[in-house]
């Protein structure tokens, strides 16, 4: 069992991360990697609410129907996002300002719907917490790598830490004006893809058709 | 006052566009692009939902939600704001639910092209970000009605586009590791950085 767990936790982590092989949760994935402070808390809030949904809709799954389940998990995800959202504004209020809508929008992160329907539909509320950690970090990760990224270069600071002194400022170095717009999330996460993918190349998906996708119960389907 | 409705349509299109700018809708936008023909249905469903969820959802705010907007039923100090993420999710799943019962009874045809797409839209992004756009900017119903007919009519655009590049991507030689999602990911990031030229129109 000690070991199923780890594998649960570590496995969405490279060998089967939502962001790169499940293609879920890109929706807020791009938004809010312009700085690492606002990733990171995007993060916690993610995994917090992956841990929780999941952990509850494992709860209450032998008593759902199955025709009612999404509005039921919809229901549960969305209380789940107004605590966390309450959380932020009370703790971190100018963090959560720079989110705006995107910490509502973690309710139709398609991580979240995706493991509840997935994971915790078929199996005891502990694998399905952890299931839930690991699928949030596994996210985590890559926004982490991805804002590291275009903090970095796009106004040389790494958690709001000056590390490439600035032209601006004085220093050396001329920002990347590039990383700090929306194309270039596309880019890094594209370019984070095909390493993972060079890496572990039994990811190259198979011409993946729409049919497919459009069956009901399709892992990574269209949310 | 036209004017000013044609400007945040424009922007709401083209400058702000919700998949492009904002990233919102990202998993069918991606999953969807495939083909011309299923990306055209599914644009048109995203606009026919976030054209009518948007307004309904403006209405709901600003009667029951809005700080002191309980004032007419004799309660204008209770604020239900905490409450805004619940029932913008819940008039989308239930305006979806009913549209889709609608189209069913009323014009089989159009089920069948829309049909299989609009339990999907129910949680997409792109409708839950409109509606807390909406909220956000304080829109009044006009504004809501624009702006949720002008981001649909943006995400379609981008989607078909999109589409209509894949479809010829098939042809390309991609390097194998890049295949499918990863190049998808660059021709989005190259067709964001065309759209940012519309950024320079001032309205």
């Amino acid at each position: 069992m000690a070991s199923s767990n780890r594998e649960i936790l570590l496995d969405p982590l490279i060998n089967n991360n939502p962001i790169a092989l499940q293609v879920l949760g890109l929706c807020s994935a791009l938004a809010v990697t312009t700085k690492m402070s606002t990733a990171f808390v995007m993060s916690v809030a993610v995994i917090a609410v992956t841990a929780l949904s999941n952990t509850a809709i494992s709860l209450i799954r032998n008593l759902v129907p199955p025709s009612i389940r999404i509005i039921v998990q919809l229901t549960i995800i969305a209380s789940l996002v107004i605590i966390t959202d309450q959380v932020l504004q009370a703790f971190v209020f100018d963090i959560s300002k720079q989110l705006t809508v995107f910490v509502g929008l973690i309710i139709t992160n398609c991580i979240i719907m995706g493991r509840a329907e997935a994971f915790a539909m078929q199996n005891p509320p502990g694998p399905s917490f952890i299931d839930g950690v690991g699928n949030g970090l596994g996210y985590g990760l890559v926004l982490m790598a991805v804002a590291f990224i275009r903090e970095l270069f796009g106004s040389g600071k790494v958690f709001g830490l000056t590390v490439l002194p600035l032209v601006t400022e004085g220093g050396w170095y001329q920002p990347n004006g590039l990383m700090l717009l929306a194309p270039a999330a596309f880019f890094l996460i594209g370019c984070f893809i095909w390493a993972v993918r060079s890496w572990k190349p039994e990811q190259v998906e198979e011409d993946f058709h729409v049919g497919a996708l459009l069956e009901p119960g399709h892992e990574g389907s269209l949310r | 006052m036209l004017e000013h409705y044609l400007s945040l349509a424009t922007k709401a299109v083209f400058v702000e566009n919700i998949a492009l700018a904002f990233f919102l809708g990202m998993c069918s936008f991606l999953a969807v692009s495939k083909k011309v023909t299923t990306a055209i249905g599914l644009g048109a469903a995203v606009i026919f939902v976030l054209g009518i969820t948007v307004p309904l959802n403006q209405i709901l705010f600003s009667a029951f939600l809005q700080e002191g907007s309980l004032g007419w039923l004799g309660f204008p100090d209770i604020n239900l704001g905490f409450l805004t993420y619940l029932t913008l999710i819940g008039t989308i799943a239930a305006v979806v639910q009913i549209v889709e019962m609608v189209i069913d009874r009323f014009s089989p045809e159009l089920y069948n092209a829309l049909g299989v797409f609009l339990p999907l839209i129910a949680v997409n992004c792109a409708i839950l970000g409109a509606a807390l756009f909406m909220v956000n900017r304080e829109y009044t119903l006009g504004e809501a009605t624009v702006f949720g007919l002008g981001s649909g009519l943006g995400w379609a655009i981008a989607i078909v586009a999109l589409a209509a590049i894949r479809e010829k991507l098939r042809y390309s030689n991609v390097p194998e590791p890049l295949r499918g999602l990863g190049i998808t990911f660059i021709v989005v990031g190259l067709m964001s950085l065309g759209f940012m030229a519309f950024s320079g129109i001032s309205l």
